[in-house]
């Protein structure tokens, strides 16, 4: 039985360090004349990477100290990044000023084997330490960022070369993405509201709505293209507003119509939260419905809702960048424009900016579905 | 019964969009060419069905395995990292998968096969995970005591049990990956997204509507089987 207790924790540091071992023979960066061309691999420090590797795996299997894992987990979370910055700064010197240096399969393969390497040691820890652990390397990595010592990477020079069309692009995607979940909400509550007290017609309405999600994004945006110009035409007023048939107006029509089957559901859920009973004794105790509404079911019901919200951003943060490709504009720009031309850095800055998005979307709704809960 | 609509309609499709230059011709009398002709759209429907179907088949085989593993005695302390990692590769867009798989394998189909089978795989999991998390003490411990062994409790108790939300997990699966395959035409894929692109870049709206008809058609009708089948497991 101990054997077992002492085996048991230890397969997941086993299989991830095997994970960021295997990685080591990956290449780390690539050297690429320009940000055209692809590169040719180059992994300046395989023995050390491979070494630091059985090192973590060793000193979990040896010494059984949590402290002492999480710290050597962490110095890696904030190695693997600054290594690749120095290792760009050397192999670019003396190189020629167009040359850049990107970040290969190899890098990123082990810093998401320590990441998750990262949070399973984490596990078990109080909510207070683990953010505390987060916020430090998160701050680490900035104070490294703000120090330049990312500046030859790849990605950060295709940032710097595009800074003004990437932040509109930024903004766009989060203007398209606010107003969906704001439209969504707007027309999802009452509406899941009237779903939840008229039973079997909601019934309908949740199929239909789970029917529309069923059709493809990219086949939704581009059949909408149709009826919005033909709206333009017929109400030049719309035109004005920028209702064309290509754009942001038949982009958001769409995200909003993804966004309703997830808020409609959690509506629902949320007003079922507060029990029969419980709303059958507030209106025997003399509250009115409004009253049973506002003091029971909100409460109880909103963190049900916050996580369906959750869910609903994430996926619109994913659906808007499909939007680009009806001139929607938004970060999918960088992707699609990108992937066109071969800019591979371009494609990078894009998706990492996205899944960016999405995680701070998912962490956003996170922390204030904790809040809701711990009120509730 | 919400299969047969959808499945009519694709059949139908089909069979008259291939001859139907004319009536395209007639409602927009300024294009030069109203149907597309690149591919056919049997092929194109063909090409698009087998990428869904290899790229959710190997996504179930990985899923359902590493789900039976995790959920395992000896395997129980990755359960939480397994969970980790569907819940982080859950808020990765499809479209960024996407675009990652491109520079690691070039254009064409095989990045977006990549891209189906790594998102393909986080529902078969969840699900597995939740479904033979769910299978009820009571019925594991009847099978222990009627001497099964482990296999035999996993496949003829466990799994039959879970069956269900596995099913639920594979058709969200197919679904998404024919979302995402879609997309993969504009990395070079040739699927039912090519007329769609094409009809987007060249301006085109009569591309735009016949790839978008078809596959709309083709992910209700999956999406209508596919239910019919989890219905059919679950009262099993």
């Amino acid at each position: 039985m101990t054997t077992d207790v002492r085996k048991a924790p230890f397969l997941p540091v086993a299989v991830l360090c095997c994970l960021g071992f295997a990685a080591v023979w990956l290449p780390f960066l690539h050297v690429a004349p320009n940000r055209l061309l692809s590169g040719v691999a180059r992994s300046p420090h395989e023995i050390v990477l491979a070494v630091a590797w059985l090192a973590v795996a060793g000193l979990a299997w040896f010494i059984r100290s949590r402290t002492l894992a999480i710290a050597c987990v962490s110095a890696m979370v904030v190695a693997l990044p600054w290594l690749a910055g120095h290792d760009a700064g050397r192999l670019l010197d003396g190189a020629a000023p167009t040359s850049r240096v990107q970040t290969g399969a190899g890098f990123w393969t082990m810093w998401l084997a320590a990441g998750l390497l990262l949070l399973d040691r984490l596990r078990g820890l109080s909510l207070r330490w683990r953010a505390a652990t987060w916020a430090a390397i998160a701050l680490a990595v900035l104070s490294l960022a703000m120090g330049g010592a990312f500046g030859d990477i790849a990605i950060v020079r295709e940032y710097r070369a595009q800074r003004g069309v990437f932040i509109d692009a930024f903004w766009t995607h989060v203007a398209l993405s606010g107003t969906t979940l704001l439209l969504a909400l707007a027309i999802g509550l009452p509406l899941g509201a009237w779903a939840w007290r008229a039973k079997r017609a909601g019934g309908v309405l949740l199929g239909v709505f789970s029917f529309l999600q069923t059709v493809p994004s990219l086949a939704l945006f581009a059949l909408l293209i149709g009826p919005f110009a033909w709206l333009a035409r017929a109400w030049p007023a719309l035109g004005a507003l920028g209702f064309g048939g290509t754009g942001a107006a038949p982009a958001v029509f769409a995200l909003v119509l993804y966004a309703l089957l997830p808020v409609l559901r959690y509506t629902v859920t949320g007003l079922d939260a507060a029990p029969a009973d419980a709303r059958d004794a507030a209106r025997g105790l003399g509250m009115s419905r409004w009253h049973v509404l506002a003091r029971i079911q909100v409460p109880l019901g909103l963190p049900v809702l916050l996580s369906g919200l959750r869910i609903v951003a994430v996926q619109t943060v994913g659906l808007a960048a499909v939007a680009s490709l009806i001139g929607a504009g938004g970060l999918g720009r960088f992707v699609f424009l990108g992937i066109g031309q071969g800019a591979t850095d371009m494609v990078l800055l894009g998706t990492l900016a996205i899944i960016a998005l999405a995680f701070a979307m998912d962490l956003l709704f996170q922390g204030l579905h904790a809040l809701a809960e711990v009120r509730a | 019964m919400r299969a047969i609509l959808p499945l009519c309609i694709l059949v139908a499709l089909l069979l008259v969009l291939p001859h139907a230059g004319p009536w395209f011709h007639a409602w927009m009398p300024t294009l030069s060419h109203p149907l597309y002709a690149r591919t056919s759209f049997h092929a194109l429907t063909f090409a698009h069905l087998g990428l869904v179907f290899a790229a959710t088949l190997v996504a179930t085989v990985l899923g359902l395995s590493l789900g039976i593993v995790a959920t395992r005695p000896f395997g129980r302390s990755l359960l939480p990292t397994v969970r980790a990692v569907a819940v982080i590769g859950q808020t990765f867009p499809p479209v960024a998968v996407l675009a990652i798989a491109v520079p690691l394998l070039g254009f064409g189909a095989a990045p977006t096969f990549l891209a189906l089978v790594l998102y393909g795989v986080l529902p078969v999991l969840g699900q597995t995970v939740a479904g033979l998390d769910a299978v009820p003490p009571a019925a594991l411990h009847a099978a222990d005591g009627m001497g099964y062994g482990r296999w035999r409790r996993l496949l003829e108790v466990e799994l039959p049990l879970a069956a269900g939300p596995i099913m639920a997990g594979i058709r969200l699966s197919a679904i998404v990956s024919i979302g995402t395959a879609t997309i993969g035409s504009a990395v070079g894929a040739t699927t039912l997204g090519s007329p769609i692109v094409e009809g987007l870049v060249g301006n085109n709206p009569a591309y735009v509507i016949q790839g978008s008809l078809l596959v709309g058609a083709l992910a209700l009708s999956v999406d209508g089987l596919l239910g019919a089948f989890e219905r059919y497991v679950r009262r099993l």
